[in-house]
């Protein structure tokens, strides 16, 4: 026997959501999409949750599992019953929900607009289709498995404190036309991408990775614009300058150099971004924590140059 | 006990007391660390941003020093964990990639094998079976009556292929050795979150909220402090925290310490040994419950 405790929410009942209980004797190679349909057909037919294809395809059932996002027709229960033999289920976060477990994709979907996912060639369509090689598929391959399911969003941790961030599948989106060789708009979507709300904004934290149901991977395809943005030169930013700054310090001593890395990364002229690292920096100068003075290098730091020269960093 | 110790610049920079306290610790359970003097940065997935192949040369040749002294490398900085254990598997799954890497290190003498030697945090030599057996019989003051919250640096948990805890949303690696000192772990969902830092000169206003609801969720929890693997998880929650605070306005307040300066407290080692006088949170409150 498994109990499901699903968070349910109907604005026109009740304000507030509310945990309710249901409980299945089911097979647990069942999955939990089988199972959410049994309580719906059997038990609760007011239970509300988006689904079509049960084949992890369409990706409309993406719900929160024991507090994780996942593809509800992806996974058996047998793998997200807890010792108890619960499981939560709760709508996906980082969205607003509708009725139960349902909840507003707008402004997801405004978040992939806004990345112009469509191919912007300069010339006109030619006659034929625009060939790919394979080795030029390779780079556009894993982001074109997105199926837009909404479980990176839900669960990034920097959309949870901050609305203006496209997010890790708009941003992985994105990587599938900066890195299309048929698009011609590469350096006009990494300066778009490199402002505020875009690629500098990922922290790295992986947890979109971890929850992508597919090949996608976000993550790993903001870091490829991030590479792209920095060898098309939009590097007046941040994040940019972070990057730049950090390989420009391993260079020349083979380690971080902590009192350069954020100066350079707001920017030498930037008074108000300076000024605004002044506090932390006293704090720490009086408690005796600033990183010394004297940077000293790494032994065989003349290998690490050498690494540089041969890679022509 | 013996390993090659890659001491992640951060140990070097601005928390030199998390270097203080690992070779105390180290000193207090018998463990031997050999300094990775020759070690590079591990780029922290920055230098890869740049240029990914850089960025993996650096880390390989790192690994190949370990390799050469024939000791498994440990790491102190769940950044430098995640990163080292990144490069390892981009090399070793891929034949060609790794020609190209070594060809790179070749003129320097140093070439990467690959599976020959182990990338461990401290956290999880510790966790070994090995590990808390010496840390139960090491000892000297149980941290009794200490309600300590977890903070596991994301870098070490995902990709959750790469992590060595068995269960990365659902970490009890930490808390156990928190048991074997005395101590009482507070389970709270933010100890496998992201602490923020990576975008604090890029995105201040979320980097610090990010901070906040985790220190806000282990003080809710009834945490007496965190407990971080992580130095730039430390600088994040405790050298930001006063503009954290400004921002939340809750008025809380919590210490934030090293894992290796629990791990030295519970082996005797007085906070001043551990350099916890040099946290911006002051830690003295936790003496009173130690004594």
């Amino acid at each position: 026997m498994i109990t499901f405790k699903i968070k349910r929410y109907n604005p026109e009942k009740q304000a507030e959501p509310y945990f309710e209980e249901f409980q299945l004797d089911v097979q647990d190679d069942l999955t939990l999409l089988d199972c959410m349909n049994e309580i719906k057909w059997t038990l609760d037919g007011s239970l509300t949750y988006r689904m079509s294809c049960r084949s992890a395809i369409c990706g409309s059932c993406a719900v929160k599992a024991n507090g994780h996002a996942i593809l509800a027709c992806q996974r058996q229960v047998r793998h997200l019953v807890k010792d108890d033999d619960t499981i939560v289920l709760e709508p996906l976060g980082n969205m607003k929900p509708i009725k139960d477990l349902a909840v507003d994709f707008k402004p997801f979907w405004e978040k992939i607009d806004k990345v112009k996912p469509y191919l912007q060639p300069k010339q006109k369509a030619p006659e034929k289709e625009r060939i790919q090689s394979p080795e030029q598929f390779k780079f556009i391959d894993d982001s074109s498995t997105c199926i837009m399911c909404g479980a990176c969003y839900s669960d990034c941790d920097v959309l949870e404190v901050d609305d203006n961030f496209l997010g890790p599948a708009a941003l992985a989106k994105a990587q599938r036309f900066v890195q299309d060789s048929r698009d011609e708009k590469t350096l006009e979507r990494v300066k778009e991408l490199s402002k505020p709300g875009g690629i500098w904004d990922c922290t790295h934290c992986a947890e979109c990775v971890e929850r992508c149901p597919k090949p996608a991977r976000p993550f790993d395809r903001i870091k490829e614009i991030m590479t792209v943005a920095l060898e098309q030169g939009v590097t007046n930013n941040n994040g940019a300058r972070h990057a730049l700054s950090f390989a420009k310090s391993v260079k020349s001593s083979g380690r971080l150099n902590e009192n350069i890395i954020p100066v350079e990364s707001v920017g030498f002229f930037n008074f108000k971004g300076l000024f605004d690292l002044l506090p932390v920096g006293l704090r720490m100068f009086f408690k005796g924590k600033n990183p010394p003075i004297l940077h000293k290098s790494i032994d065989e730091v003349e290998d690490v140059k050498r690494i540089y020269r041969e890679l022509n960093e | 006990m013996k390993f090659a110790l890659f001491t992640g610049c951060v140990a070097k920079g601005a928390t030199r007391e998390l270097m203080l306290s690992t070779m105390k610790s180290a000193e207090g359970l018998g463990i031997e660390f050999i300094e990775m003097k020759s070690a590079a940065c591990c780029g922290a997935g920055v230098v890869s941003e740049k240029n990914p192949i850089l960025a993996d040369a650096l880390n390989a040749r790192s690994i190949a020093i370990a390799e050469e002294q024939n000791l498994d490398l440990v790491t102190i900085c769940s950044t430098c964990q995640g990163i080292l254990k990144k490069t390892e598997s981009h090399v070793d799954s891929d034949p060609a990639y790794k020609e190209k890497v070594n060809n790179v290190l070749e003129e320097g003498g140093h070439q990467y094998a690959g599976g020959k030697i182990k990338i461990q945090h401290f956290a999880n030599v510790l966790g070994t079976e090995e590990g808390l057996k010496l840390l139960r019989d090491k000892v000297k003051r149980p941290l009794t009556g200490l309600k300590t919250a977890a903070f596991y640096g994301c870098y070490v948990l995902r990709p959750s292929e790469l992590s060595l805890y068995e269960d990365p949303d659902n970490p009890t690696g930490m808390e156990e050795i928190f048991e074997i000192l005395g101590a009482t772990p507070v389970y709270y969902d933010s100890r496998i979150k992201c602490c923020g830092f990576p975008i604090i000169m890029m995105n201040k206003d979320a980097s610090h909220d990010m901070a906040g609801n985790a220190l806000i969720d282990a003080i809710d929890s009834g945490a007496d402090c965190v407990v971080t693997g992580c130095p730039l998880c430390h600088l994040s929650l405790d050298a930001y925290q006063p503009e954290i605070d400004r921002m939340n306005k809750k008025g809380y307040s919590i210490p934030i310490l090293h894992l290796p300066q629990l791990v030295a407290l519970a082996l005797g080692y007085s906070p001043q040994e551990l350099g916890m006088d040099k946290h911006i949170i002051s830690t003295t409150r936790l003496d009173t419950i130690l004594t």
